[in-house]
């Protein structure tokens, strides 16, 4: 009942057979007869990737997305693993809520769901919200975000730096001082000051990113920064890093592509916080991602039904899906230009946010005996980003008719395919495989 | 196949010739007014103002009358910037309007100056003038003043040239 | 030109067309019969999310003179839902057979987005939208401009070597955005004059010259000096401290209108904070083209409906 795989290009750039069996990797030479087996000749074989920066939206904003779409979604992304942003509705700030988004996770089967718990009381801002309780929950939260708000409240933040580090977790920071973006569009600089857009200063960020780094500097806490897009802020995680605190970030792949030229035409697919910055920015953060300052790159999907960008660019919603276009944008801005070779890829876009969220079974790919998380791409391919290529709820992606390279080919998640041929697998054959392994 | 219907020396004596016309027609100077439709019936106008003054011996005043925001055929065109108006300081209530225009067609450009004039004053009378009739009206509309009656198809195209406006010399083709 | 959403957009021979065409609007408004019948038959809306009576029945005057139809939407203070409201207004105007929509929005780019997004045919007319730009502002400007310097001979000049002063919140101004592109566009010399608070990060690519000091540009003897009106938000965000101070650096007070020279234009696009931004004295100086802007208002929107929906479709 074994997977053969045949031919694989594994990220070191060697070719290799794998198999799979019983939702395990298992030696090819001594595996049984094969159920099936794919022709992976040309193809790269990544570990199955990890985002740890993922709105899902469920329980509260259905309408946008819920843990089976947004989960699909990351499947045909190549993800097998995302972690769910605390922002639902009620917020991810109980034991309840939390195990109630794992559990939704668990029965969609697509991929693995791991909450992430809210520091503050509804992101609130001014009280803990209960973060050993969600710890010590069936979800086993590790990573602690208000993310949509900053954890402003300088004596607040140590106290989350400071009482997460009781449970190993971490606090994500979403890196915004609320003061310095009231009202806040795009990017303060000379297209803001052309569309008459208010300004989101890259100070806002840096701002708070240097302060946080320097209290969990004192307190011995870990950090993790959120989406950062500033080159200041590159800068300061790099001396932050020299100076062994520990800090990690991420970058979202639209940061690594997209400039802010592009609100020119006041599009709201381009609306996202924090707002796309300037060539220099993107290309600070590409310079980051390839020497290491910045360590992961997630996609910070977060859908939005049409109504919500189908207004004026001031009343839009902020923000962008990105689980299906990550690793072809990943492609696109890092391999294509050479700042990243794809063992690189899967250390950005797997080990390590694996790493940092706490999950178990990333550390050594294709290992015998791990679970088979693995994700087929085929890097020759390149096509135009359409609505086809969108599996979530809500169409809102910045790349819609923009050509992109490379396909996700073949997706297995804890040795189920979920993705095969290209195609996304029906939601009953996935949930009735996965039956199977789990028996 | 261009042919030339009206030379220099023709347009000159068909000018000459309605301007002793008005003159008779309205027994003298007194209270005449030529409006040019611009641009080319503008340039008439002036002209024909000088040879009324040149054979009266007394001024009549001239100006311009754009029909643009009159015209009932906006829509079908891509939009036209309008040309001035200018009317002359006597004004045109009770005076006897001379319009002027280069050629006479379907009569829509002059319907769209009756209506322009309208809301300019009420003059005493108003004649038209002009310097080539090709037929073809669309409208009840005659002109008083003709240098030319020029049989055509509606296909063909009349072209008037006048040095003021186009250089080179003065004439009128067909083609 | 199918839509006027900013200055930007214009060509320097569209934008002289727009004001010679303006002066026979002008001209029209000074006679017995203020009317033509150029738009008859057509639709335009005055979609208004903003309160501005003088910019609405300005152009609504426009609109009539030309004897277009003209309905006023007003939507502020609707129920209509945050967010859907444009694009459900927009589909409404749609039904409705609207021509031009003239709109007036909170948020930059509205009018763009109203334009653009599909959602509707007829061509859309920006009367201010955000912090973004009122190009008809800026026409009219320019307009009250070139008549005051040139009277009736002005048609087909433009404004080569015209010094203009902008004084005030440029940071918020649409007017002030669209005055940059327009003026430099028909060859004035733009300065800004504002508190460092109220200049935009980022204007180091703009066609002007930026400073603080009003008494320095004052000494300059500019051609134009266009005051803009000051917000009363603007000093509870601490933009500057408080009227006083902001009327002694940047408000033209009588002392400074006593050092311009006699030929300098005082501008203002309304309404005026007087005391604060301009006084009594200088907004009612001979030297104030405040009264001449509100006419001219009315021959240049005459304008640029024309040029926008008066051709074929």
């Amino acid at each position: 009942m074994t997977t053969r795989i045949l031919g694989a290009t594994l990220p070191d750039g060697t070719t290799a057979d794998l198999a799979i069996d019983r939702g395990v990797f298992v030696d090819p030479a001594e595996a049984g007869s094969a159920r099936r087996t794919i022709d992976a000749a040309g193809l790269l074989a990544l570990p199955g990737l990890v985002d740890l920066h993922t709105h899902l939206r469920e329980p509260g904003f259905e309408q946008s997305e819920t843990v089976l779409t947004g989960t699909r979604a990351a499947a045909a992304g190549g993800y097998t693993a995302v972690f769910a942003m605390a922002n639902t509705q009620p917020v991810q700030d109980t034991a309840g809520v939390v195990e109630q988004v794992q559990a939704l996770g668990l029965r969609a089967g697509y991929a693995t769901v791991r909450p992430i718990g809210a520091v503050t009381v509804g992101l609130r801002g001014e009280r803990l919200a209960e973060i050993g309780a969600m710890a010590a929950s069936r979800a086993a939260v590790t990573v602690f975000s208000d993310d949509g708000m900053c954890v402003h409240d300088p004596l607040l933040m140590r106290r989350a730096l400071e009482y997460v580090k009781t449970f190993d977790g971490v606090v994500a920071q979403h890196a915004q001082d609320p003061r310095l973006t009231v009202d806040a569009q795009m990017n303060e600089g000379e297209v803001s000051a052309r569309l008459g857009l208010a300004g989101w200063p890259a100070v806002a960020e840096e701002s708070i990113i240097a302060r946080d780094v320097l209290l969990a500097e004192h307190v011995g806490a870990r950090l993790h920064v959120c989406h950062v897009s500033t080159a200041g802020a590159v800068e300061v995680i790099r001396w932050a890093k020299a100076r062994g605190i520990r800090v990690t970030a991420e970058a979202t792949p639209h940061h690594l592509l997209l400039t802010e030229d592009l609100v020119v035409g006041y599009d709201s697919r381009f609306k996202v916080n924090p707002p796309l910055r300037t060539a220099e920015d993107v290309s600070a953060l590409r310079a980051g991602l390839a020497d290491g300052t910045i360590d992961i790159v997630a996609t910070d999907h977060a859908p939005h039904p049409a109504e919500a960008k189908e207004c004026a660019w001031g009343e839009a919603a902020n923000g962008m899906v990105g689980l299906e276009s990550a690793l072809s944008v990943v492609h696109a801005a890092m391999v294509e230009t050479g700042l990243l070779g794809w063992a690189d890829v899967a250390r950005v876009m797997s080990r390590t946010p694996a790493r940092i969220g706490g999950l178990r079974g990333y550390g050594r790919a294709f290992a015998v005996g791990a679970p088979a998380q693995l994700a087929l791409y085929d890097p020759a391919a390149a096509a135009e980003f359409s609505l086809d290529s969108l599996h979530g709820r809500s169409t809102n992606s910045p790349y819609l008719g923009r050509t992109l390279p490379g396909r996700v080919r073949h997706v297995f998640h804890d040795g189920v395919p979920t993705v095969a041929d290209g195609g996304l697998r029906p939601a009953d054959e996935v949930a009735a495989a996965r039956q199977e392994v789990v028996a | 196949m261009t042919r030339i219907v009206l030379q220099s020396a023709d347009i000159g004596r068909a000018l000459t010739r309605i301007s002793h016309e008005i003159l008779e027609s309205n027994k003298g100077p007194d209270g005449l007014v030529l409006l040019g439709i611009p641009t080319r019936g503008a340039t008439l106008a002036r002209r024909i103002g000088a040879l009324l003054s040149g054979i009266a011996g007394a001024a009549v005043p001239v100006g311009s009358l754009d029909v643009t925001m009159h015209r009932d055929d906006l829509h079908r065109n891509p939009t036209r910037a309008p040309q001035p108006t200018e009317i002359p300081a006597e004004g045109i209530d009770g005076r006897v309007v001379v319009l002027v225009d280069d050629v006479l067609f379907s009569g829509r450009s002059i319907r769209a100056a009756l209506d322009a004039l309208q809301d300019l004053g009420r003059p005493a009378a108003v004649r038209l003038a002009v310097l080539v009739d090709r037929g073809h009206r669309e409208l009840p509309i005659r002109p008083d003043f003709v240098g030319k009656n020029l049989p055509s198809s509606r296909e063909e195209r009349v072209n008037v040239r006048l040095s003021e406006v186009d250089g080179g010399e003065d004439e009128v083709t067909i083609a | 030109m199918r839509h006027l959403l900013s200055t930007a957009d214009l060509g320097r021979d569209q934008a002289l067309t727009i004001l010679d065409t303006a002066e026979d609007m002008a001209s029209v408004s000074g006679r017995e019969v203020k009317k033509l019948p150029t738009l008859r038959g057509r639709t335009v809306v005055n979609l208004f999310f903003e309160d501005s009576t003088r910019t609405r029945i300005s152009f609504e005057v426009a609109a009539k003179r030309l004897s277009a139809d003209v309905i006023n939407f007003s939507a502020k203070g609707s129920s209509v839902s945050k967010g859907e409201s444009l694009k459900d207004t927009a589909q409404t105007l749609q039904a409705m057979g609207a021509d031009g929509v003239v709109i007036r929005h909170p948020a930059s780019g509205a009018p763009h987005t109203l334009a653009h997004a599909g959602w509707i045919d007829a061509g859309v007319v920006n009367a201010g939208d955000g912090t973004h730009e009122h190009p008809t502002q800026a026409l009219l400007d320019a307009f009250t401009i070139r008549r005051r310097l040139h009277g009736a001979a002005g048609r087909g000049r433009d404004l080569d070597g015209v010094s203009v002063t902008i004084v005030g919140d440029i940071l918020h101004s649409r007017v002030a955005r669209s005055n940059v592109w327009l003026l430099h566009l028909l060859g004035a010399r733009v300065r800004l004059v504002a508190p460092a608070t109220l200049l935009p990060v980022g204007i180091g690519d703009w066609p002007v010259e930026a400073g603080y000091d009003l008494d320095a540009a004052v000494a300059e003897g500019p051609d134009v000096l266009m005051m803009l009106r000051v917000q009363a938000e603007r000093m509870h965000d601490a933009f500057f401290p408080g009227e006083r101070e902001y009327s002694r650096e940047w408000g033209l007070t009588d002392e400074r209108l006593a050092r311009l020279p006699a030929t300098t234009m005082v501008m203002h696009p309304g309404p005026m904070n007087r005391g604060l931004e301009i006084s009594a004295a200088a907004a009612d100086s001979p030297a104030s083209t405040v009264l001449d802007q509100v006419a001219n208002g009315v021959s240049v929107r005459m304008s640029a409906l024309y040029h926008l929906l008066a051709g074929e479709e």
